[in-house]
C-alpha cells in the first residue's frame, strides 16, 4: 500500500504507551511523596529524595510526560482520522516523540539534583526549555500542516481545542521562560519582583488552562462520540464554549496572587474573569454529558463510557470549585492550604488522569488491530480503583485544608490566636494518611492497566490502517 | 499607573466582556435558522462522528449572562479598571488597616489592664497565663519549643539558669529589645591542631574544675576570662553562658565544642516590642517568668 494512503500510527503508538509508563512512574512519585508528608524520614536523609525535589519531578511526570504524550498521541490520532488524511512530516513526528522523551529523561535527572529555575511548573532550566520549545514548533508544524492538507472541508471541533492548545502552550511556554542564562544549570529571569510572579501565574493557571483543559476537551470530543456511538449534543455549544474559553482562560491568572503585592486592580480582574469562566466550562461538560443521553444504558456494560462520564463529572465539579476558590473571601480561607491541592487533584486524577485512561483504553485496541482490549472486567477493576482512589484524595484534602484555614484564623476571646500553627499541622495528620490510601488505590488501577495493556498488545504485529474516504 | 496604561486596561477589560455578550447573542441568532443547523448536522468525520446542533440550555445561557452583568457591577465597586479606584474605594491595604484597627479597640483593653501590673504578681494570674500561653505558642515555640525546653541554639526557659538574667526585667528586656549572643571565631589564635584539641579537652573538662596543668590554661585565663569569667561562670552582662554546669547550648561533643571555638557562634533573640507592644510583651514575660518560678 502506497504510504501516503494509510495512517502514520507508530508515533500515535509510541506515544500511547509511554503515556501509561510516565503515568506509572509519575503517580508512583506522588504516592511516595505523600507518604513523605507522613514519614519525612523515607528521604534517607539523601537531598535527592527529599519532598522538595520530588514533588516538582511528580507534578512534571504527570503534566507533562503522563499528560503530555497522551495529548500527542491522541492529537497526532485524532487530527488523521478527522482530516481523512495522513499526518504531515513523518521524520518531524518521530523527532517530537524522541524530543518530548529526552526532555523527560533531562527533567528526571535534573529535578532531584536540585537544578531549577524554581517557577512552579516551569522549573526546568534554560536548556531543557530551548528543547522543549523546539519539540513544540516542530508539534504545531506537524498539527497544522495536517489540518492543511485536510480532506474534509469542516475542521472538528476537536482539532480547534488541540489547535488553541498547542500554538497557547508554545507562547505561554516561551514568555514565562524568557531568562538570562548564567551557566549551564542556571539562568534568571527577565522578570522581577511583582511581574515575574505575574508571568508565572499567567503561565501557571494557562497550563492549567489550555494543557490539562483545551488539550483534554480535544480528546474528549473525538474519544466520548465514537465510544459512546452517539453525535456530539450542541455543534453551536461548542463553538461558544470553545471561544469564550480561550479568550476568558487568559485573564485568570492573578487569583493565584490574592492578597499579596500585586496591584488590586490586578487581582481584581483575575477574580472576575475566574468567576465568568464558569460557563464556558461547563459548556465543555454539557456537551460530552448530554452526547451520552440516548446511550446511557451503555454504561451498564462499557467501563470505558464510565471513565468517561465520570471524569466529565469530575471536570464540572472541579470548574465550578474553581471559580469559587478564586473569589478572595473564599480564598482567604484556601490559599495556602490543602485545600487547593484536593481542588488540583480532583481535576487531575478525576478530569485528566480519568479520561486519558478512558481514551487510551478505547485507543489501544484500535492501534494494534484488536477488536477490544484483553479484559473488559479489569477495566471496570481499573475504574473502582480510580473513582475510589480520587474520592478519598479529594475529600481527604477538603477536610484538612478547610480546617487548616479555619484553625489558622480561630481567635480567643483576647484576640491571640486559639491554635500554634504545628497544631494544626497534628490535625491533618490522619487526613495525609487517607490522601495516601487514596493515591495507592489510585496507583494501583494503574498497575492492573499494565497489566492489561501488556496482554492486549503482546506478540501483535500492527498492521498499517488505510486512510477512510471523506463521506 | 500612567492614563494611557489605565486605558489599556480599561479597553481591553471592556472588549473582552462585550465579545462575550457578542458571541451569546450571535449564537442565539442562529437558533431561527432551520437550514444551517441542517447543513451542519450533515458533517460527518471518520465514518460516524457527528454533531447535532441543539439550541443552549437556557439556564446554562443565563449563566453565562448573569456572571457577566455581575462582572460589570462588581468593576463599577470595586478596583479593576486601570486606576479607577471603583465608587466602594475598596484596597486591600484599607482592608487591613480596617481590621487591624477594629482589632485593636476590641482587644488593646484586655492587654491594657495587665500593662501596669508588676511581672512577678502577673506570673499568679491565671487569666494573664493563659494569653501568655497562647501568645508563646504563636510567637516563641518556633525556638523554645512547645513546652519551653529549647533546642539546639535556643536556651530551655523553664530550667532557672539564664544566659542574659532571669528577673523579671530582664526576662521583659529579651522579648521587647532582643538579644545577641557573640562567641567570636578564634580559630587564629591557635598555632596548631594540637593546641585546639587541648583547648577542647580543657573546656569540655571545666565543670569539674579547671585544670591549672593543661596547656590551654594560659589561654583561657588570657583570653576567654574576658566573658567566661575567672570561674568560667559566665557573665550575664554579655550572656556569655557558664561553662561550668553541665548546660551546653551547642551541645557538649568534642565536635561542636570545637567548632564553637573555631567558628563562634552567633545566637540572636528577635526584637519582639514592636510587634506585640508593651502590654503583650509583658504578660508573655510574665508567662515566661512563671516558667521557672512555680
Amino acid at each position: 500500500m502506497d504510504k501516503q494512503l494509510s495512517y502514520n500510527d507508530k508515533v500515535v503508538r509510541q506515544f500511547a504507551i509511554m503515556t501509561i509508563v510516565w503515568g506509572v512512574v509519575g503517580m508512583l512519585v506522588g504516592v511516595f511523596i505523600a507518604a513523605e508528608m507522613i514519614w519525612p524520614g523515607l528521604s534517607l536523609d539523601m537531598p535527592w529524595l527529599t519532598f522538595s525535589r520530588l514533588r516538582p519531578l511528580h507534578t512534571n511526570a504527570v503534566i507533562f510526560a503522563f499528560g503530555g504524550s497522551a495529548l500527542f498521541a491522541t492529537a497526532y490520532y485524532v487530527v488523521q482520522r478527522t482530516c481523512h488524511v495522513r499526518l504531515a512530516f513523518d521524520r518531524l513526528a518521530a523527532f517530537t516523540f524522541w524530543g518530548w522523551q529526552i526532555v523527560i529523561l533531562l527533567a528526571a535527572v535534573t529535578l532531584p539534583l536540585g537544578i531549577t529555575q524554581s517557577k512552579e511548573y516551569a522549573e526546568l532550566e534554560w536548556p531543557i526549555d530551548l528543547l522543549i520549545a523546539v519539540v513544540w514548533v516542530a508539534f504545531a508544524i506537524v498539527f497544522l500542516f495536517t489540518i492543511g492538507r485536510r480532506r474534509v472541508k469542516h475542521i472538528y471541533v476537536a482539532n480547534w481545542f488541540y489547535a488553541a492548545f498547542i500554538i497557547t502552550v508554545a507562547v505561554l511556554h516561551i514568555f514565562n521562560n524568557l531568562a538570562i542564562p548564567v551557566t549551564l544549570t542556571k539562568s534568571y529571569p527577565i522578570y522581577t519582583g511583582v511581574v515575574d510572579a505575574m508571568m508565572q501565574w499567567w503561565y501557571g493557571h494557562n497550563a492549567v488552562g489550555f494543557f490539562l483543559t483545551a488539550g483534554f476537551l480535544g480528546m474528549m470530543y473525538y474519544f466520548v462520540p465514537k465510544q459512546a456511538g452517539r453525535p456530539i449534543y450542541s455543534y453551536r455549544l461548542s463553538v461558544v464554549h470553545f471561544w469564550a474559553l480561550i479568550a476568558i482562560y487568559m485573564w485568570a491568572g492573578p487569583h493565584h496572587l490574592h492578597y499579596t503585592s500585586l496591584p488590586n486592580w490586578a487581582q481584581s480582574l483575575g477574580m472576575v474573569f475566574s468567576v465568568i469562566l464558569l460557563a464556558p466550562s461547563w459548556g465543555g461538560m454539557i456537551n460530552g454529558i448530554m452526547t451520552l443521553s440516548g446511550a446511557w444504558h451503555k454504561l451498564r456494560t462499557d467501563p470505558i463510557l464510565k471513565f468517561m462520564i465520570v471524569s466529565l463529572s469530575f471536570y464540572g465539579m472541579s470548574t465550578f470549585e474553581g471559580p469559587m476558590m478564586s473569589i478572595k473571601t473564599v480564598n482567604a480561607l484556601s490559599h495556602y492550604t490543602d485545600w487547593t491541592i484536593g481542588h488540583v487533584h480532583s481535576g487531575a486524577l478525576g478530569w485528566v488522569a480519568m479520561m486519558t485512561i478512558g481514551t487510551m483504553y478505547c485507543l489501544i485496541p484500535r492501534l494494534f488491530n484488536k477488536d477490544a482490549m484483553y479484559s473488559t472486567r479489569l477495566i471496570d477493576v481499573h475504574f473502582w480503583t480510580s473513582t475510589i482512589g480520587v474520592v478519598l484524595y479529594a475529600v481527604s484534602m477538603w477536610i484538612s485544608g478547610i480546617t487548616q484555614g479555619l484553625m489558622w484564623r480561630a481567635l480567643n476571646d483576647d484576640g491571640t490566636l486559639t491554635y500554634s500553627f504545628i497544631e494544626s499541622i497534628k490535625f491533618t495528620y490522619p487526613y495525609y494518611g487517607i490522601r495516601l490510601l487514596g493515591g495507592l488505590i489510585f496507583f494501583a488501577g494503574m498497575l492492573v492497566m499494565v497489566y492489561n495493556v501488556y496482554m492486549t498488545v503482546r506478540r501483535v504485529e500492527p498492521q498499517a490502517v488505510p486512510v477512510i474516504q471523506p463521506a | 499607573m500612567s492614563s494611557s496604561w489605565s486605558w489599556f486596561i480599561v479597553i481591553g477589560t471592556v472588549l473582552s466582556l462585550a465579545a462575550c455578550f457578542w458571541l451569546i447573542a450571535w449564537t442565539n441568532r442562529q437558533r431561527a435558522t432551520d437550514k444551517e443547523i441542517k447543513e451542519s448536522e450533515s458533517h460527518v468525520w471518520d465514518e460516524n462522528i457527528r454533531e447535532l446542533n441543539n439550541p443552549l440550555p437556557m439556564w446554562w445561557l443565563w449563566l453565562f449572562v448573569l456572571t457577566i452583568v455581575w462582572s460589570a457591577f462588581y468593576l463599577i465597586y470595586y478596583p479593576g479598571m486601570g486606576s479607577f479606584a471603583g465608587v466602594g474605594n475598596w484596597s486591600q491595604e484599607q482592608q487591613y488597616a480596617d481590621e487591624v484597627a477594629a482589632a485593636e479597640s476590641k482587644y488593646a483593653p484586655i492587654f491594657a489592664q495587665y500593662g501596669a501590673t508588676d511581672i512577678a504578681e502577673l506570673a499568679n494570674d491565671p487569666a494573664a497565663l493563659s494569653i501568655g500561653a497562647s501568645l508563646f505558642s504563636n510567637y516563641c515555640a518556633q525556638c523554645h519549643g512547645s513546652g519551653a525546653l529549647g533546642a539546639r541554639g535556643f536556651p530551655n526557659l523553664t530550667d532557672d539558669e539564664w544566659l542574659w538574667g532571669g528577673a523579671p526585667a530582664q526576662i521583659e528586656h529579651s522579648i521587647v529589645a532582643g538579644r545577641g549572643g557573640v562567641m567570636p571565631a578564634l580559630a587564629t589564635i591557635f598555632a596548631s591542631d594540637e593546641e585546639i584539641d587541648a583547648m577542647v579537652a580543657y573546656v569540655r573538662a571545666m565543670p569539674d574544675g579547671l585544670d591549672a596543668s593543661s596547656p590551654a590554661h594560659g589561654k583561657y585565663m588570657t583570653l576567654c576570662i574576658a566573658c567566661h569569667g575567672p570561674t568560667g561562670a559566665g557573665n550575664q552582662v554579655l550572656g556569655a553562658p557558664s561553662l561550668v554546669d553541665d548546660i551546653w547550648l551547642y551541645g557538649s561533643s568534642p565536635y561542636e565544642i570545637r567548632k564553637s571555638i573555631i567558628e563562634g557562634r552567633n545566637g540572636i533573640m528577635p526584637a519582639n516590642g514592636e510587634l506585640l507592644g508593651p502590654d503583650r510583651s509583658r504578660i508573655l514575660a510574665a508567662y515566661v517568668y512563671s516558667l521557672s518560678n512555680r
